[in-house]
């Protein structure tokens, strides 16, 4: 594990030499405490529409944020050809993806916790609740959420062409599996055979990202989801992280290292 | 002795572009031993297979036939590539890092310990005269400084082995003293090297053993002195000789 880590901890440093976070981070800050700072006809329940725009811009930003880091990784280890020197030491192909894929997610994991800090501070100064477990268990499915958008868009790498299709391609297949796959069910039920059993099938295959999704609880101040169910959402994640991981491996092992 | 770099038939071929394009054979039936201590040149002109050949070696391209030894194991196990440092020809380099960092984070892929490590980046570092440059990033290096970098990466974890593609390329005279110096010293120590170059003059001067390879195949192999003395020619006409120049040459 000592070169996945070193690996890892190369990639945390160039992401914060980029100084992408930075920019998508005060961006954000400022039109939320901008947003916050405005009394719409001392309505009280300003808070709660401020606590899902803040929400809604830090979800937007950290999938930029995952989607960009983890678009460049291989092939700019490829065009740059920073692989060779790299390979060329006692390192394997899984061992490098692996370093990469966690770098990534330790990355978009601290500028995550950076986002939900300012969050919190922000929503609890105006309410004054702190619904932590609540807080914690968003953050947390967040951050698994981002895990399988990065691994996806790691094997996304490798099967197109270029960085600026494959992230184009993944925002709109993770907008897309965020807001429709839950209805997929529903669709099959209403199409003939075997068009029916093909869309179940995709039901069942494709990664549910909106399980991810509990803004609602910190919103709208729901009971914390039971643990048990946090769980079993967090190994569904880590599942098809594995496998997107698994494939973007078997693509990459066979893979000419120049571009 | 066990040979530190064991080449045997080995093959390597690229597929066409599509199928009505032919496969390309860039290494045919190599066979080739290099013993520790020795200063080896692999010669050729461009497209002759050296580049495939040291790919193979260093785990890049899996052959297509035969196999390739590094110090007894398989080149496509990882723990093979434990003992070598490797020069590319170009410096392909993470930009964003300093000399100093680059050697750290190289150094712990190598699981060589923090206090060991930190003496051994003075020192590599001291050997190819860039302390004075080590806390700057590589984005705002000169060619021949990132090249010594270069240099200082493929010594940093003390190898037994260098491999060395092209070690000279775009370096002044000065530069390249300083290679063949580092080169000469590496022998002294008893260290392998392996390099291939297109100076044939350099060749002659650091190694102990040529190989010339054309088309694929390793037309000639031995000691520069014996080589000489066997075809009556210095080794640039040998050279041209082994790729089909000797038309050229008589004229």
């Amino acid at each position: 594990m000592n070169v996945v880590f070193c690996i890892s901890a190369l990639v945390v440093k160039e992401l914060y030499r980029r100084k992408d976070f930075y920019v998508v981070f005060v961006l954000t800050a400022l039109i939320t405490l901008m947003m916050g700072s405005i009394s719409f006809f001392n309505d009280s329940s300003m808070a709660r529409y401020l606590k899902e725009l803040c929400l809604f811009l830090v979800w937007v930003s950290l999938l930029f944020i995952s989607v960009g880091a983890a678009a460049r990784q291989l092939p700019a280890e490829r065009e740059q050809r920073t692989i060779f020197p790299l390979l060329a030491k006692p390192v394997s192909r899984w061992q490098l993806i692996f370093g990469k894929f966690l770098g990534c997610w330790w990355s978009t994991g601290l500028a995550l916790m950076s986002f939900y800090v300012f969050f919190v501070i922000l929503s609890g100064t105006r309410e004054h609740e702190w619904p932590l477990a609540s807080y914690l268990q968003a953050a947390t499915l967040h951050w698994v959420l981002l895990g399988i958008i990065i691994a996806m868009v790691m094997l996304g790498s490798l099967v197109f062409a270029a960085p600026s299709s494959n992230a184009t391609i993944s925002v709109v297949s993770i907008v897309g599996l965020m807001f429709l796959a839950r209805y997929l069910n529903k669709i099959a039920l209403q199409q003939p055979e075997p068009l029916s059993s093909l869309i179940y099938a995709l039901y069942f295959i494709i990664p549910h990202l909106e399980f991810f999704d509990v803004r609602d609880l910190i919103i709208h101040h729901r009971a914390a989801i039971p643990w048990w169910a946090w769980s079993v959402a967090v190994v569904y994640g880590l599942a098809y992280v594995a496998m997107f991981l698994g494939a973007t491996w078997l693509i990459f092992r066979k893979k000419r290292l120049s571009t | 002795m066990e040979p530190i770099i064991e080449f045997q038939n080995l093959r390597v071929e690229y597929p066409g572009a599509d199928r009505r394009t032919a496969v390309k054979v860039a290494v045919d039936g190599l066979n080739l031993a290099i013993q520790p201590g020795e200063v080896f040149g692999f010669l050729g002109p461009n497209g002759a297979g050296k580049t495939s050949t040291m790919n193979v070696l260093l785990g890049f391209v899996p052959p297509t036939g035969g196999m390739a030894r590094l110090f007894g194991n398989d080149v496509s196990l990882p723990i093979s590539r434990q003992r070598i440092g490797y020069l590319p020809e170009m410096t392909y380099y993470y930009k964003f890092l300093s000399a100093e960092e680059l050697l750290r984070f190289y150094g712990k892929i190598f699981g060589i310990p923090s206090a060991v490590l930190e003496k051994r980046i003075d020192d590599v570092l001291k050997l190819v005269e860039m302390q004075d440059a080590r806390k700057k990033l590589i984005k705002t290096y000169s060619k021949g400084m990132q090249q010594r970098v270069g240099l200082a990466q493929a010594l940093i974890n003390n190898p037994d082995l260098l491999i060395l593609d092209e070690p000279t390329s775009g370096l002044d005279p000065v530069g390249r003293m300083k290679v063949r110096e580092i080169i000469q010293r590496l022998k002294h120590e008893g260290k392998t090297v392996f390099f291939s170059s297109h100076e044939l003059g350099e060749v002659e001067t650091v190694c102990d053993r040529v190989g010339i390879m054309h088309q694929g195949k390793l037309r000639v192999e031995g000691k520069v002195a014996d080589l000489v003395q066997e075809h009556g020619l210095n080794l640039e006409h040998i050279f041209l000789k082994m790729i089909g120049y000797q038309h050229s040459l008589a004229a």
